[in-house]
């Protein structure tokens, strides 16, 4: 594997590979290792409610916060994102309130930040269908004049978030071609995580995913996707290009699900238990706090304000979505249309008129 | 086509009505793109986009790889980022490639995201058959998307009413299927009067096209020219039908259908579509919901077997043409 951009090595080493290799300075570094232990937090403690029933489901990412945190910190302001729906690294560095994460799992609502505000789209359930989204957003910001301007506030890219399983779907290979197509500044950002629940990435393809971009026209690397260093510095690079008005890149995160598909898989039954501990030594957190450590870049202090801040975290994470309220019945018709009909008005209305029967018999339990 | 503003009056035909419509809404918002295959330099295999990208450039006018679900998904993305696509589905029986991100994706956008992101969209579908087409090419697939909620349907089925309601649709907030007979396109003539103050009727509205008193006829797209000729030869026969084009088929508009029946206490139902679970068959279940008590005999359907769409020699045995509306209504009024 020669050809994986790596910049730490799974045992916490400095590497310079000469294209991608960039200077990072202690506070960076510091930041790098804070997000990613706070998004494994946010993780467990989801995990955690779906087990204490709190949650209906949960899509796991343990083993994905590099490739997460140094995709979504690559990213400027202006930049948009088409995240899958494990996205939640990515979504930490938009600034969104891991809380409003849950409400799509609770089964509250479907989503609870403004994409355009977050300029972080909706988690996309349908495997690969956000990439041709963010290829026509990338078409749409070219028609803005937002592409190699020169102007760093202005020069904006689009990410495409998608797996190893979704590379077979035909949305994906038709974002690909449309992107080529008209030279859209969308970087397509696959981590390969081994596994589309059980199926192995030997089942999705027969060579490496990021030489496919080639077949398309564009170029592909495949960077340590554990490596958040590398992971940063790929992923900026891609946007830039990608602002520049230069065109799509390929960047296949290479990294490893540690936990299961999602909280109702058992990859016990799919999967050798080796596999798993010989993924652990390339525990992404873990090689960056022992860089960290061995240079003296932090200190037991750091360590533990970082662990009352995750507990903090935790503590809101398990608070909020206990008093999570359910959505009032009516919500089922709420934003069907920007322009409601008749047809949905009334059928509203013959729906409240249904439960007040009830009410007038048991008004307890309408109330409930 | 003369620029909006000025006052003339045109005999056009409905794929000049839809082209000049179109280029009405891309005067009127810079928003407004048009996409799918063949739409640029061919101007479309029905024309329809003739003439679109010479006046509005390749970035309004995009020539697309062919791919359908392609094209239907990136123009969510640009609908996200703040444009008005109308996307041309070459053919009917080619939308189905695209039946995902038009079901999951553009039908459940607003709702999914609680009304932050509209989907303000036109899939423009030339459907129907009667041309003499190999197969995948005289679809019907009207139903599928009226069963869809979050999507609007509309047939346009004459010249006029394609000038004005696919400005209407595009200027919709909604996405919208807007299905287009396309053996009517190049077919009849009607008289336009581009008008700016011309005041159209609303989009999700049905119409009576030709008042009677014994049965009521429901049509829309290329069946209302054949309810309005059954009506013709019915009149020599001394019945007199009254015939609906139905033009919204999500939202239906019951209105003006349900004052009809209660007055004539009949009604047909046409289309080229498959009857079973057709839209007639919605149509009939509301007809009989609201007015029970003024029908004088069960709502009938006439519309395509229950088949696939058969080889183009048949098609005039599978398309339901006059004879077998009037044999539904003389049914109807036999009863």
């Amino acid at each position: 594997m020669n050809e994986l951009v790596q910049l730490l090595t799974p045992e916490g080493e400095r590497v310079h590979p000469p294209d991608h290799d960039q200077d990072f300075d202690a506070e960076t570094l510091r930041g790098f290792y804070r997000d990613m232990v706070l998004v494994r937090r946010i993780d467990t403690e989801a995990t955690a409610l779906q087990r204490h029933g709190e949650l209906g489901l949960w899509a796991q990412l343990l083993g994905q916060e590099a490739a997460q945190i140094g995709a979504g910190r690559a990213l400027r302001a202006q930049d948009h994102v088409f995240p899958t729906y494990r996205e939640h690294g990515v979504a930490y560095t938009r600034g969104i309130d891991p809380l409003d994460l849950l409400g799509l799992f609770r089964g509250v609502d479907h989503g609870g930040w403004d994409p355009a505000q977050k300029h972080f789209g909706h988690y996309t359930i349908v495997i690969g269908a956000q990439t041709l989204h963010a290829v026509g957003y990338a078409m749409g910001m070219q028609r803005d004049g937002v592409i190699g301007t020169g102007d760093p506030d202005r020069d904006a890219a689009v990410v495409a978030h998608f797996g190893d399983g979704a590379s077979s779907q035909g949305d994906v290979n038709e974002a690909f071609i449309f992107a080529a197509s008209y030279n859209a500044p969308v970087v397509f950002f696959c981590q390969n995580n081994q596994w589309a629940i059980s199926e192995p990435i030997e089942r999705q393809s027969r060579i490496p995913l990021y030489q496919r971009a080639r077949g398309f026209g564009f170029p592909g690397v495949r960077v340590d996707g554990n490596d958040v260093l590398a992971t940063y510095a790929v992923t900026q690079a891609a946007l830039q290009r990608a602002r520049d008005g230069e065109g799509p890149t390929l960047v296949e995160a290479y990294t490893y699900r540690m936990g299961a598909h999602t909280t109702t898989d058992d990859p016990t039954r799919y999967r050798l238990n080796a596999d798993l501990e010989h993924w652990k030594l390339k525990d992404p957190i873990a090689r960056l706090e022992v860089y960290l450590r061995r240079h003296g870049l932090v200190d037991d202090a750091f360590l533990a304000d970082l662990k009352s801040e995750a507990d903090a975290l935790g503590h809101h994470l398990r608070e909020g979505c206990k008093a999570m309220p359910d959505p009032p019945p009516t919500a089922i018709f709420d934003h069907v249309y920007a322009e409601e009909t008749e047809e949905l008005r009334a059928q509203r209305e013959g729906f409240v008129a249904y439960r007040e029967t009830f009410e007038a018999h048991h008004p307890q339990e309408v109330a409930r | 086509m003369s620029a909006a503003g000025t006052e003339t009056t045109q005999r056009i035909t409905l794929a000049r009505g839809l082209n000049a419509g179109l280029r009405r809404a891309m005067e009127d918002d810079d928003k407004v793109l048009v996409m799918g295959e063949d739409v640029g330099k061919l101007g479309g295999v029905f024309r329809i986009t003739d003439g679109l990208q010479k006046d509005f450039g390749e970035d309004r006018v995009i020539d697309s790889p062919l791919a359908e679900a392609g094209i239907v998904g990136t123009a969510v993305g640009l609908a996200l980022r703040g444009y008005r696509p109308v996307v041309e589905i070459q053919f009917d029986g080619f939308v189905y490639p695209a039946y995902d991100q038009i079901v999951c994706q553009v039908a459940k956008m607003h709702y999914r995201s609680r009304g932050r992101s509209k989907m303000p969209m036109v899939i423009r579908i030339p459907f129907g058959g009667g041309i003499g087409a190999v197969e995948h090419h005289s679809e019907s697939p009207e139903a599928q998307f009226a069963h869809t909620p979050g999507l609007k349907v509309v047939a346009c089925s004459n010249p006029v009413d394609g000038y004005w309601m696919i400005q209407q649709a595009i200027a919709c907030d909604d996405p919208v299927i807007f299905l287009e007979p396309k053996r009517q396109y190049h077919a009849d003539k009607a008289d336009l009067d581009v008008d700016v103050d011309a005041t159209p009727d609303p989009l999700f509205a049905s119409r009576v096209v030709r008042r009677g008193d014994d049965v009521t006829v429901l049509a829309y797209g290329p069946q209302v020219k054949i309810a309005l000729a059954a009506a013709e030869a019915a009149a020599a026969e001394g019945q007199s039908l009254e015939v609906i084009d139905l033009r919204t088929l999500s939202p239906l508009d019951m209105g003006p259908v349900l004052a009809s029946v209660r007055r004539t206490g009949r009604a047909v139902v046409t289309h080229e579509a498959h009857v079973n679970l057709g839209m007639g068959a919605e149509i009939a279940a509301r007809i009989t919901e609201e007015c029970f008590y003024s029908l004088e005999a069960p709502v009938l359907r006439v519309g395509g077997y229950d088949t696939p769409y058969p080889a183009s020699r048949n098609e005039e045995e599978f398309l339901p043409d006059l004879d077998r509306v009037l044999d539904a209504v003389d049914r109807s009024l036999d009863f």
